[in-house]
C-alpha cells in the first residue's frame, strides 16, 4: 500500500502540522474565551445603562480583534494541511473527517464572521439589543466551530461509527450520530473549550492586575477582574471535572497514552497517580525502576481510569508484549493479523477487478478475520507503539499541575476583589502577571499529551501517520515548514507587540486614576 | 427525503452546491479587486482609509467562502481534496500563503507598535488581491485543460510533474483564466467602491478602473472561452466508466443542458449590465448586476466542468485517472447527512443578508471615517 516509508517525510509533515497547530492554538483559546466574556460585559451594559461598561466591553474587543485574525490565518492552512501533507488520509477517512469541517464552515464560520462585522463596526449603526445579540453569536459561533474541529479530532483518536469498504479501499461512515456524540467528542469539546475559557479569564486577569500595579485604568481592571474570576473560576472547576472524564475514556480507548502519561511501564494492580516525578533516561518497558524519584498518590490511577482502586492498569510492557493472564494481545500477533488483513485486501480488490467472484469472497473473508488490527499491519517494530514517554508524561503533568493551581488562584482573585483589597497586595499582582504565559503553557501541554500521546497513530490502530502523508519530496516539505515557522513567527511577534502597545494605550478617553 | 434519492442525484446535488460555492467566492473576490485598488483609486491617506475599511468589512466573508469551500468539497469529493492538494502541492500552498497575510493585515496595518509598517501589509493585500486571485484562476482552469497524475490501486496520487502544480502556469488556457478571474475581481472592487463609498473622486476613478479593467477582462474572457469551446473535453461513459476525449466537449455540455446555457448568457449579460450602466449612466448599482452575473456565469462553467459525464479533474497523464463526480465522492451515507446540512445554508445566507443590510444601511463616508473608533 505504501511503498518504500520516507521517515524524513512523515517528521517532516508532522513537524509542520504541530507547529502549525501549536501557532493556532496561541490564538484559538484567547478567541473562544474572550468573546463570551464580552458578551457577558456587554450584557451588563445593555442591561445597567452604564456608560462605563461600554467602555469597558469595547477595551476588551480590540484585543479580541487584534488576536482574533491571527487565528483566522492559522486556522485556514490546517485546514487544507489535511489536504497538502496528509493526502493518503483524506482520502482514506474523507468520507467521515470531511463531514465535520464542512459543517463547521456552513455553521460556525459565518455565524463568526457575519456577526462580528456588526460587533465591530455596528456600534452606532444597530440597536444596543441587535448588537448585543451579535456579540454573543460570535461567542457561539466560535464555540460552534470548536466543537466540530473537535469531533473529527475525537474521531481520530476514537474511530466509531464507520467501517472500512474493502471495494473503495477507504473507511467510510455509517453512523453520524455515534461520530458526533461519542463520548470522547462530547467529552473532548467540553475539556478544550472550558479550557479555554481558563486561558481568557487568565488574560483578561493579568492584564487588569498590571492596571492595578500601575494605578491605572482602576475602575475597568477591578470589574474587570471580578468577571474573569467568576467566569475563569467556574470553567476551571468544569475542566477538572472533564479531566477526569478525560483520563477515564483514555484509561478504556488508548491505554498506551495513559502509560506514557503517566510514565507506567509495568502494568499493576491499584496502580498509584504519579503527582510529581522525573523519570530516568534510560526508562525502558523491561526495567523495573524508571523513576528517579516520583511522588504518587496511591491507588489513584485505578481509580480514575477504570473506578476501582484494585483495577489492573496495564504498562507499555504490558501493551506492546501482551499479557495472557489480562487478555492483552502481543503487538507482535497484532501486527501479523494486519499483515494478513492488508494482503488479502490485495487480493481481494485484484479477483473483484477479475471478476473472480470465489476467490474474492474468500479474500474477503480472511481481510474481515483480521481487519480489525490492519493498521498494525503498515508497523516494522511493535515498539513503534510507544509514544514520547517523556514529553506526554511532563505535559500531563504540567497541564494538570496549573489547571488546579488555577483554580486557586481564581479562588484567591475573587474573594480579595470581592473585599476591594487586592489593589494594595503589590506582590500578588505581580505574581499575577507572570501567570500570563501559564495559562498557554497548560492549553499547549494538553494538546501535546493529546497528539503525541496517541503515536504513531494518525487514526487509533487504523493508520499510522507514516501511511497517511502525501507522496512528495520531503524537501518541499521541509521548505514549507521553514516558511511557514519564518511567516508564523514574524506575526506572532507583530501581534505580541501590538497587544501590548494597545494594553499600554489602554481605552481611549479613560481615566487614568 | 434525501434517503429516497440515487447516489448519482446526491453527486449532481453536491457538485451543484460546491459550484455554487466556487461562483460566490468569486462574486466575493471583490475584496480582492478592491485591495489591488487602492493605490490607483485612492487620491490621498484619506481616501486610501475609506478604501481599505470598505473592503475591510468584507475579507472574512471571502475568507469564509473559501474555507467552506474546501470543507464541502472535503465532505462531498474527498478524492479530489486527497489528489489535488496533495499533488499540486505547490500551486496550493502559493494561494494558501496569500491569503494568511490577508488575514492578519487588517487589523495590524494601522494599528500602533506594528513594527512591520503600514506599507507591509498594504503589500500583502496586493499580493492577496493579484497573484492569489490570479492562481485561484488558474487553478479552476485545470479543472478544463487536466494535470499530469496517476492514481495507484488503492486511489493514492503520485503526481508526475516536479513542479508539483506550478505547471498550470505553462498552459494558456489555464492563464488566460487567471487573468480573466483577476480582471473580473478588480471590476467588481471598483464597482463595489461606488455603491459603498460616499466620495465622488473615488467613484470617478473607480468608474475609469471599470473600463480599463474591462477591456482586460474581455481580452483573457473570450480567449478562454474560445479555447474552451472549440477545444477537447474530458468526458466518460457511464457504464464502463472510461475515460475518452471528446472534440468540444464543453460547448456540447451547454447545449445539452440547456438551463445551464441560459444561466451562462443569462450570467454574461449581466456582468456587461453592471459595467455598462456603471461606465455610461453613472449608476452606482452596478455591482449587484455584475455581482450576480458573475456568480451566474461561475456556476455555469464550473456545472459544464462536472455534469453530463465530464470528467472534472481529468488527468492529462493518464486518462482513466481522471476524477469524476462519480468516482471520487463520499458514500451515499455521507451525501445524504450532508445534504440535510445543505438545507441551512438558505437561512445562513438570509442572516447574512440581514446583518450586511444593517451594517450598510449608511455608506462609508469621510465624516464617519473621522469618528469611527474601530477602523483600519
Amino acid at each position: 500500500m505504501t511503498g518504500t516509508i520516507d521517515i524524513a517525510l512523515v517528521d517532516w509533515s508532522r513537524a509542520q502540522f504541530a507547529l502549525t497547530a501549536i501557532y493556532h492554538w496561541f490564538f484559538v483559546p484567547l478567541t473562544l474565551g474572550l468573546s463570551f466574556i464580552i458578551a457577558i460585559m456587554e450584557s451588563i451594559y445593555v442591561r445597567t445603562g452604564k456608560e462605563e461598561w461600554k467602555r469597558i466591553t469595547k477595551f476588551w474587543m480590540k484585543l479580541f480583534g487584534i488576536n482574533f485574525a491571527i487565528g483566522v490565518a492559522t486556522g485556514i492552512i490546517l485546514e487544507f494541511e489535511f489536504g497538502t501533507n496528509w493526502s493518503n488520509y483524506s482520502w482514506f477517512v474523507g468520507d467521515i473527517f470531511g463531514a465535520p469541517l464542512a459543517i463547521e464552515g456552513i455553521f460556525a464560520f459565518f455565524l463568526e464572521s457575519t456577526f462580528i462585522a456588526v460587533m465591530f463596526f455596528g456600534w452606532n449603526k444597530v440597536s444596543k439589543k441587535f448588537h448585543l445579540a451579535s456579540s454573543w453569536l460570535v461567542a457561539f459561533g466560535a464555540s460552534l466551530s470548536a466543537l466540530w474541529i473537535l469531533v473529527a479530532n475525537s474521531w481520530m483518536q476514537y474511530p466509531v461509527g464507520m467501517h472500512f469498504n474493502p471495494e473503495t479501499a477507504r473507511s467510510e461512515m455509517l453512523n453520524f450520530w455515534e461520530v458526533l456524540l461519542s463520548p470522547v467528542a462530547v467529552n473532548k469539546f467540553l475539556h478544550t473549550i472550558t479550557s479555554s475559557y481558563v486561558v481568557a479569564a487568565l488574560f483578561i486577569i493579568c492584564v487588569s492586575a498590571w492596571y492595578l500595579l500601575k494605578k491605572r485604568e482602576l475602575l475597568l481592571a477591578k470589574k474587570s477582574i471580578v468577571i474573569a474570576s467568576v467566569f475563569g473560576l467556574t470553567s476551571a472547576l468544569f475542566v477538572a471535572i472533564t479531566g477526569d472524564g478525560s483520563s477515564y475514556l483514555v484509561a478504556q480507548k488508548q491505554p498506551v497514552k495513559l502509560a506514557a502519561m503517566e510514565g507506567l511501564y509495568q502494568g499493576k494492580e491499584g496502580a498509584g497517580l504519579i503527582i510529581f516525578g522525573v523519570p530516568r533516561s534510560d526508562a525502558h518497558k523491561d526495567k523495573e525502576d524508571n523513576f528517579h524519584f516520583k511522588f504518587e498518590v496511591p491507588k489513584m490511577l485505578s481509580l480514575l481510569g477504570y473506578r476501582q482502586s484494585d483495577a489492573f492498569v496495564p504498562g507499555i510492557k504490558d501493551l506492546v508484549d501482551g499479557n495472557k493472564e489480562k487478555n492483552i494481545i502481543p503487538v507482535t500477533e497484532k501486527m501479523q493479523k494486519g499483515r494478513l488483513a492488508i494482503s488479502a485486501l490485495g487480493s481481494f480488490r485484484n479477483f473483484y477487478k477479475m471478476n473472480n467472484k470465489t476467490a474474492a469472497d474468500s479474500a474477503l473473508k480472511v481481510f474481515r478475520e483480521n481487519s480489525h488490527y490492519m493498521g498494525y499491519g503498515y508497523l516494522n517494530d511493535p515498539d513503534s507503539i510507544i509514544p514520547n514517554v517523556p514529553l506526554t508524561f511532563y505535559s500531563f503533568h504540567i497541564m494538570a499541575g496549573l489547571g488546579f493551581l488555577f483554580i486557586l488562584l481564581f479562588i484567591v482573585t475573587l474573594y480579595l476583589s470581592i473585599k476591594n483589597k487586592l489593589s494594595n497586595k503589590k506582590f500578588l499582582l505581580k505574581i499575577l502577571i507572570c501567570f500570563l504565559p501559564l495559562g498557554f503553557v497548560a492549553s499547549e501541554s494538553g494538546w501535546v499529551v493529546a497528539e503525541v500521546g496517541r503515536q504513531p497513530w494518525a487514526i487509533q490502530d487504523l493508520l499510522p501517520v507514516s501511511v497517511a502523508t502525501t507522496h512528495i519530496d520531503a524537501t518541499a516539505v521541509m521548505t514549507t515548514f521553514f516558511l511557514f515557522a519564518v511567516l508564523f513567527t514574524i506575526l506572532l511577534i507583530a501581534e505580541v507587540k501590538i497587544m501590548l502597545t494597545q494594553i499600554k494605550k489602554g481605552p481611549e478617553g479613560g481615566e487614568n486614576v | 427525503m434525501f434517503e429516497n434519492c440515487t447516489w448519482l442525484f446526491l453527486q449532481q446535488y453536491w457538485w451543484v452546491i460546491v459550484s455554487l460555492l466556487g461562483a460566490i467566492l468569486v462574486f466575493l473576490s471583490f475584496v480582492q479587486g478592491g485591495q489591488t485598488l487602492i493605490g490607483t483609486v485612492a487620491g490621498n491617506e484619506e481616501e486610501k482609509t475609506m478604501l481599505i475599511n470598505a473592503t475591510g468589512r468584507k475579507w472574512e466573508f471571502t475568507f469564509t467562502t473559501l474555507v467552506t469551500f474546501g470543507g464541502a468539497i472535503f465532505a462531498a469529493f474527498p478524492k479530489f481534496y486527497a489528489c489535488s492538494f496533495g499533488g499540486a502541492y505547490w500551486l496550493w500552498i502559493a494561494i494558501l500563503f496569500c491569503f494568511i497575510i490577508q488575514a492578519v493585515s487588517y487589523e495590524f496595518r494601522k494599528k500602533p507598535g506594528n513594527f512591520l509598517g503600514a506599507k507591509t501589509y498594504e503589500i500583502f493585500l496586493y499580493i492577496n488581491g493579484s497573484i492569489g486571485i490570479f492562481l485561484i484562476g488558474v487553478a479552476v482552469g485545470t479543472f478544463f485543460t487536466g494535470s499530469e497524475f496517476r492514481l495507484n490501486e488503492l486511489n493514492q496520487v503520485q503526481w508526475l510533474h516536479k513542479t508539483r502544480g506550478l505547471e498550470a502556469l505553462f498552459n494558456f488556457q489555464n492563464v488566460a483564466l487567471g487573468l480573466a478571474v483577476f480582471s473580473l475581481a478588480r471590476i467588481l472592487g471598483a464597482l463595489y467602491f461606488i455603491n459603498t463609498i460616499d466620495d465622488s473622486a473615488i467613484a470617478e476613478r473607480s468608474r475609469k478602473q471599470v473600463v480599463y479593467n474591462t477591456v482586460i477582462f474581455l481580452i483573457f474572457f473570450l480567449t478562454f472561452i474560445m479555447m474552451l469551446f472549440l477545444n477537447d473535453g474530458f468526458a466518460y461513459d457511464t457504464n464502463s466508466g472510461q475515460v475518452l476525449l471528446e472534440p468540444n466537449k464543453y460547448f456540447n455540455n451547454l447545449i445539452d443542458m440547456p438551463l445551464t446555457l441560459l444561466i451562462f448568457i443569462s450570467g454574461v449579460i449581466l456582468v456587461l449590465t453592471g459595467i455598462i450602466i456603471t461606465a455610461l449612466w453613472k449608476n452606482n448599482k452596478g455591482i449587484w448586476f455584475s455581482g450576480s452575473g458573475t456568480i451566474m456565469t461561475v456556476l455555469a462553467l464550473l456545472l459544464i466542468a462536472g455534469l453530463n459525464n465530464t470528467c472534472f479533474y481529468p488527468s492529462s497523464a493518464d486518462l482513466q485517472s481522471s476524477l469524476t463526480i462519480e468516482n471520487s465522492s463520499s458514500s451515499e451515507y455521507t451525501l445524504t447527512i450532508m445534504s440535510y446540512v445543505s438545507l441551512f445554508i438558505p437561512f445562513v445566507t438570509l442572516y447574512i443578508y440581514f446583518a450586511w443590510k444593517a451594517i450598510n444601511k449608511k455608506k462609508i463616508s469621510k465624516h464617519e471615517m473621522s469618528g469611527s473608533d474601530h477602523k483600519y
